[in-house]
């Protein structure tokens, strides 16, 4: 079946580029009967999957739990895919404007139509049964609609382009990271600016919580880019140390009574040490092993803060975690103890309890501008060479005298003390931690988004924290399907820019023509 | 050019056998390397050459054997180093067979990457390097004068910032040398340098070899199986065969050797032997009888 469809799409390949003017008919004789089985195994394949995901569901009922069908959703579902199909083989056999107008139409009939209100009526009367079509029914069709119509149109343009033309812009793609890149220089000022006066602009307690909830796992992924982009180590387990930083600093407080600005420096050492003792056994290991003795460390460190119990409080965590204060000046509260001051005494302002919500996110901006900081500079240095010659070749790496597994221990060491920093923050800004916050969903979240940013690019992450952390929230709409967007999402980007999004890599230093000394101080230099 | 042993040697190999399991890749090989002098390993594929490279790199513990190296007055017993001490301390560089540059990284990153325990120094665990305090930035303005010097010699100046990877294959044949040269080495070890080469860039490669023994002063190890550039640069040849030694000498000596003829064409077709010695001196290359890749 598809063979017969792959040899017409070859006969045919250059036709539509050759003859501009013929109608849609003549350009190629269609496959109908190989078409229709095509679309048919598609339907087949949905019919297949979506049976027992979609069409069978168990649900809570009074007394227990009940067995739920929705077969219409599945029957809804084949048909969508079926036609679906049909309009991508006809993209591909040379006819896209035909399915341009259809695509479009499937989308608009989707938004304004109730969904499947044409199915719906007569499902019901076949079978008797009710039905409620869900909306993610509707989304399917309109998303779907939509980006076949695009692909569509896209075909319909570049078709008329020559095969050259088509390469330029192959390359023009590339040459786009590569000019974001340079454009990051004036952006990531902006970006900064725009970061810093982003609590004025939005003056309201959910857009600032999100802001600082994004920002966290950009400074996370920041401190995790240092071991996986540069060093090219895949740890799974970067949990571990968030983990070890919130749990330091949670202890010393309710236990000490140390201050907040007392501790981040010290969950940071904590968790660097952490980092130290784990890798020695683990930098012995390279590639898959590596990334499974992480994973099993990550888990490790969870299992041991969920069950010692007298010291971490087991699955209860800790409760109590005290706030920040305005670098131990003012207190963020509105009638503080007796010796403190409070920050809205201090200023002379009215109380308001988003004081503090402001003041927890321009402290995690700073710690992740911190690690921004520390990471930009730590590349151009002889280690941060060191580091990417070792994710290039470590053989090569030994042979020149370069001690790996020092290297890789102060990359470690150093992404864990991120890590810890971001976790100290964790902690004073949720109050209460426990087990249950370092799952290892969290490491590899944080994985996704330094390797859907670009391994190695600084502002890639923060591209990709906007769209891992932000979109799931946009989504919220979707409710139970708002992960299947997401994950679409992420495919999606994935197909598109399957090295990240900004994967240009800057060398980090260049040879500029202008600053050439005469030739003989250069053999001078050569000389051993 | 001066036979084997002259004087003191850089590099004495001594009883040197590599097993792996029951495998004998080397058995019992000694010889000597001179400085100033390139000494030339062949011998057929599957011989043990690169296994005695990875013997002397560190790559390799030896089974037996002693691999003394002099420096400075000093006997380095390199089978008791680490791999990463080799390079610094004994100032031993290599080359791979198949070329292991830092592809994604610029020509100039992996030059500067070659000179990272000098700069590891000077930028104090990285605290000046971070301050850019000026002791640090003056030991990567030389780092770069050196490195700037050297893609200048192999004429890669041009190409600097470009990524190692894009550049044709003679050229980072090049570049892996200077790489290696950049770590300031006593002993350059070269594995195949000119495979893959045009005899146009094969020449070059000569002068390129024989230059950095005249200017610095170091020997050079090379494996090699075009005879060309055995024949014509090697002060002294040691030849392999099944992992054990067969000859050694000057590279007329070998040449004539009965057992490297037996070893490379089997004992009947001894003329071919001699085609490679008479390569003309444009270094347009064996016509393929001399090479004894397969």
């Amino acid at each position: 079946m598809t063979t017969s469809l792959d040899k017409a799409a070859d006969a045919g390949g250059p036709a539509p580029a050759a003859d501009d003017g013929g109608s849609a008919a003549a350009r190629r004789a269609i496959d109908w009967r190989a078409l229709l089985i095509e679309a048919g195994i598609t339907a087949g394949i949905v019919f297949m999957l979506s049976i027992t995901l979609v069409g069978i569901h168990i649900a809570n009922v009074t007394g227990g739990l009940a067995i739920l069908t929705r077969f219409a959703d599945v029957v809804a579902a084949v048909v969508l895919a079926f036609v679906g199909r049909v309009g991508i083989v006809l993209i591909r056999e040379g006819q896209p404007i035909p399915v341009l107008i259809g695509g479009v139409a499937a989308a608009i009939l989707g938004l304004f139509v109730p969904p499947m209100s044409l199915i719906g009526p007569i499902f019901s009367a076949l079978t008797g049964g009710e039905w409620t079509p869900s909306v993610m029914l509707q989304v399917v069709q309109v998303a779907g609609g939509v980006v076949i119509a695009l692909r569509a149109a896209w075909v319909t343009w570049r078709t008329r382009g020559t095969l050259a033309e088509q390469d330029q812009r192959t390359g023009g793609v590339d040459r786009f990271g590569a000019q974001v890149q340079r454009a990051t220089r004036f952006i990531g000022p902006i970006a900064v600016v725009f970061a810093f006066s982003l609590p004025f602009l939005f003056y309201d307690r959910a857009t600032i919580d999100l802001a600082t909830l994004v920002v966290t796992y950009i400074m996370l992924a920041w401190g995790l880019n240092i071991i996986v982009g540069l060093a090219g180590l895949l740890d799974l387990g970067y949990v571990a140390f968030y983990a070890v930083g919130a749990y330091s600093y949670a202890l010393l407080a309710t236990e000490f009574g140390l201050s907040f600005w007392i501790c981040l420096p010290l969950a940071g050492v904590f968790a660097a040490t952490a980092g130290l003792i784990l890798g020695f056994p683990v930098l012995r290991l390279r590639g898959d092993y590596f990334a499974i003795v992480t994973l099993g460390f990550g888990e490790i460190i969870r299992i041991i803060l969920l069950n010692w119990t007298q010291l971490t409080g087991g699955p209860d965590g800790i409760s109590g975690i005290a706030r920040p204060s305005f670098f131990g000046i003012a207190d963020f509260t509105r009638r503080p103890a007796e010796d403190q001051l409070a920050f809205h005494d201090w200023l002379g302002i009215e109380f308001d309890g988003i004081h503090r919500i402001i003041f927890l996110y321009y402290l995690i901006l700073v710690l992740a501008l911190f690690v921004n900081f520390v990471s930009i500079r730590i590349r151009r240095l002889p280690i941060g060479r060191a580091w990417e010659a070792l994710r290039e070749d470590d053989v090569a790496c030994q042979s020149l005298g370069i001690n790996r597994r020092n290297i890789k221990l102060v990359a470690f060491t150093i992404s864990a003390s991120f890590g810890g920093l971001a976790g100290s923050f964790f902690a004073t800004r949720q109050g209460f931690i426990s087990p249950e916050s370092f799952q290892f969903i969290e490491s590899a979240i944080i994985l996704a988004i330094v390797v859907l940013g670009g391994m190695g690019s600084q502002a890639g992450i923060v591209l990709a924290a906007i769209l891992m952390i932000g979109m799931p929230e946009v989504f919220r709409e979707l409710e139970q399907y708002r992960m299947l967007a997401f994950g679409a999402l992420m495919v999606t980007i994935m197909v598109w820019r399957p090295r990240g999004l900004l994967s240009h890599r800057d060398p980090t230093i260049s040879l500029a023509a202008g600053s050439k000394p005469p030739p003989d101080a250069a053999k001078r230099g050569a000389r051993p | 050019m001066t036979g084997a042993g002259a004087a003191t040697p850089l590099l004495e190999v001594e009883h040197l056998t590599m097993r792996f399991g029951g495998l004998v890749a080397i058995d019992d090989v000694s010889f000597a390397a001179a400085p100033k002098e390139i000494t030339a390993i062949i011998g057929p594929n599957g011989a043990g050459k690169t296994t005695v490279f990875n013997c002397l790199t560190g790559f390799y513990k030896p089974t037996e054997g002693r691999l003394t190296l002099r420096r400075d007055r000093q006997a380095l017993l390199l089978e008791r180093m680490e791999g990463h001490h080799i390079a610094v301390k004994g100032g031993i560089a290599r080359t791979f067979q198949n070329i292991r540059l830092f592809a994604n990284m610029s020509v100039l990153e992996n030059l500067l990457v070659a000179q990272h325990y000098r700069l590891m120094t000077a930028s104090v665990f990285c605290v000046a390097g971070l301050l850019r305090l000026p002791g640090y930035t003056r030991a990567e303005r030389r780092a770069v004068d050196k490195a700037r010097a050297w893609l200048e010699r192999i004429d890669l100046i041009d190409r600097a910032d470009e990524n190692a990877g894009n550049l044709p294959y003679g050229a980072q044949r090049r570049l892996e040398i200077a790489r290696a040269m950049c770590t300031d080495p006593v002993l350059l070890c070269l594995d195949e340098p000119a495979a893959g080469l045009n005899p146009r860039e094969t020449a070059e490669l000569n002068d390129l070899i024989t230059g950095i023994r005249d200017e610095f002063g170091i020997g050079i190890l090379l494996i090699e199986h075009d005879m060309s550039v055995v024949m014509r640069i090697s002060d002294h040849v040691v030849v392999l065969d099944y992992g054990c030694k067969i000859s050694d000498g000057t590279a007329d000596f070998v040449k004539n050797d009965p057992a490297v003829i037996r070893a490379y064409l089997g004992a009947d077709e001894e003329e071919q032997i001699a085609m490679p010695a008479g390569t003309p001196a444009d270094g347009s290359g064996p016509p393929g009888g001399g090479e004894a890749r397969p």
